[in-house]
């Protein structure tokens, strides 16, 4: 069975001066599914996100969701077609509350369609979606000032952000950097639990053995260029990867 | 032994925490404790020109317009993240179009003040719309830009009574018209503005000053709430301009001068960042100042740098957060 994809990148190019930040890179998204996207620092993962998203706009090639050409489209045009990010450095509205944090999206056009208009209370709905992503309500997290909030729940805020767009698909820009173990461990049924909700997940990573429990396709990336495609293991043993990613061969 | 260290240990007052919700309806003292401070600002702004002879309640007049444009700004600066220096193009837009309207096609100020309220607002938010791109410092210089240019095509163009300005415009019907005019529409566009921004839209507003990156991820358009924002904005100012130029009954280039861009901003710092209301307490204290400095002539600037200066370096925070503060908590030295 072929399954049409989601996502379809064809042919990216980005140069931002004389860096090639993304050169031809193409690959596919399929609904329900988890992709990983792997690499070394400054391999052109993040750029990736902001081109597919419409925070940079890329310098050839094109980005189609459902079939829909959506290159060089305004960001919150393609949030508001299901098509959403988290951010790799968090960017909570931190004077405000968590729960008011979700207000921002729930005001979208795209929540305002989907839901028919009728919303009811927006505070309850937000802070449903909060205790979903685990702030607590009994200890009055959702309540609390972004600003203040730690690390983990932070990311958790990023991800609750883009739930109440109730997206399609969500990018995941390294949700699990900077986190403990224990956090990410609380974290991964989290994105499950997306998963089995039928929303198809890309996942920038470099933590790798939490990545390849979630997903079953990965995408190496080495300077700007996909240099690999394919199960977790077999990329993992593709000579060209161990070079540029792992260096040498190690038995974790 | 060594002396004991102090610090000061502050409380929120347990009727603070009980006014926050509904709860505060529940009893006579708590719907008080909420009250207060709204009667003594409305009462206080509805007697203070009863006490004062007719120089001073034109003072106050123009301190009303300073009131309004300072308003606008800690709006903008504080829940928008705009800091706007342009308020005095606001100003004059509002005040030649009002103007321009009564002098040329006899229009009554009761007429004239609202159509140049909302025309002014509308070609201030198409001038600065290319810019809400720009943030922080960027915006601020640009905006302060428009003013200057907009004097600027004025002598060039020779229109509008070009250098001269226009004189013998229709003005109020008497003093006690045009104090309350202005000072209800201090306290309409004070009370509108602090239910606006926690409204749905302040909060997004608040989204972009905070993250404007991630508000554009959650699917909103910032460049449309922005626009919104600087039209209110945007209608406060030339409220303030369109009366400006009907309480003298005179419009020229002075109504794009410095002054409204720079005094609001002072007002802002001295009353209190984000409180919305302590901008207002600025500007009618900053005015009447002004005026009383008047005697000292050259040296009132002096003395005028000296306040604000004290201000910044021993209350930060401003007037009004500063009362607000000690209204809403106890404070005491601790031993630790």
């Amino acid at each position: 069975m072929v399954k049409e994809p989601v996502l379809q990148v064809k042919g990216l190019h980005k140069a931002f001066g004389g860096v090639q930040a993304i050169a031809n890179v193409s690959f596919s998204l399929y609904e329900g599914e988890v992709l990983g996207v792997i690499g070394p620092n400054g391999s052109g993962k993040t750029t990736l996100v902001n081109l597919i998203t419409g925070f940079v706009r890329p310098d050839t090639g094109e980005v189609r969701f459902r079939g829909k050409n959506i290159t060089g489209i305004q960001p919150h045009k393609i949030a508001n077609l299901g098509l959403t990010r988290t951010f790799q450095v968090m960017r909570p509205y931190h004077s405000l509350t968590a729960f008011k944090n979700l207000i921002v999206p729930l005001n979208s056009p795209r929540v305002h369609r989907t839901r028919g208009g009728k919303l009811g209370d927006r505070d309850a709905v937000a802070i449903d979606i909060l205790e979903e992503v685990g702030f607590e309500r009994d200890a009055r997290v959702p309540y609390k000032i972004a600003g203040s909030l730690p690390l983990g729940y932070l990311k958790r805020l990023e991800l609750a952000r883009c739930m109440a767009l109730r997206p399609e698909v969500i990018i995941c820009d390294e949700i699990f950097s900077g986190l403990s173990m224990s956090e990410i461990t609380s974290l991964v049924p989290l994105l499950e639990r997306l998963q089995l909700d039928g929303i198809t997940l890309m996942m920038i990573e470099h933590r790798l053995r939490e990545l390849f429990r979630l997903t079953n396709r990965v995408i190496v990336m080495n300077f700007g260029a996909k240099i690999a495609e394919g199960l977790p293991e077999e990329v993992l043993q593709d000579p060209g990867v161990k070079k540029a990613y792992l260096g040498t061969e190690t038995k974790g | 032994m060594a002396e004991r260290e102090r610090r000061r240990r502050r409380l929120d007052r347990s009727i603070k925490v009980r006014t926050g919700g509904l709860y505060a309806l529940s009893s006579w003292s708590e719907m008080a404790y909420l009250l207060v401070p709204r009667v003594v600002l409305i009462g206080g702004l509805l007697v203070l020109p009863l006490f004062v002879d007719m120089y001073w309640q034109r003072v106050l007049c123009s301190a009303g317009i300073y009131a309004l444009l300072a308003v606008g700004f800690d709006f903008l600066a504080e829940y928008v993240g705009l800091v706007c220096l342009g308020g005095a193009f606001f100003i004059g837009a509002g005040g030649y179009i009002s103007g321009l309207l009564n002098a040329h096609f006899g229009l009554h100020p009761f007429f004239s003040i609202p159509i140049a309220t909302v025309a002014g607002a509308i070609i201030s938010t198409l001038v600065l719309l290319p810019c809400l791109r720009l943030r922080g410092i960027y915006f601020a210089i640009i905006s302060f830009m428009f003013p200057l240019f907009a004097v600027y095509i004025i002598i060039a163009l020779n229109v509008f009574g070009s250098t001269e300005g226009i004189s013998a415009l229709d003005t109020l019907p008497n003093i006690w018209t045009e104090i309350y005019l202005i000072f209800a529409a201090v306290i309409l566009a004070l009370f509108a503005l602090r239910r606006l921004v926690n409204e749905d839209i302040g909060i997004i507003l608040k989204g972009i000053k905070d993250n404007d990156q991630s508000v554009r991820a959650s699917g909103i358009d910032i460049t449309a709430y922005k626009t919104r924002a600087v039209f209110i904005a945007a209608l406060i100012g030339c409220f303030g301009g369109a009366y400006l130029s009907h309480l003298y009954g005179w419009l020229g280039l002075s109504l794009f001068a410095m002054d409204f861009s720079i005094l609001p901003i002072a007002a802002t710092v001295l009353g209190g960042m984000g409180s919305l209301v302590g901008p207002v307490l600025g500007a009618f204290i900053l005015t009447p100042m002004s005026e009383a400095l008047r005697g000292f002539g050259q040296l009132r600037v002096v003395l005028y740098c000296l306040i604000l200066i004290a201000f910044m370096v021993y209350k930060p925070e401003g007037l009004m957060n500063f009362l607000e503060r000690k209204y809403h908590q106890f404070e005491a030295w601790v031993e630790v």
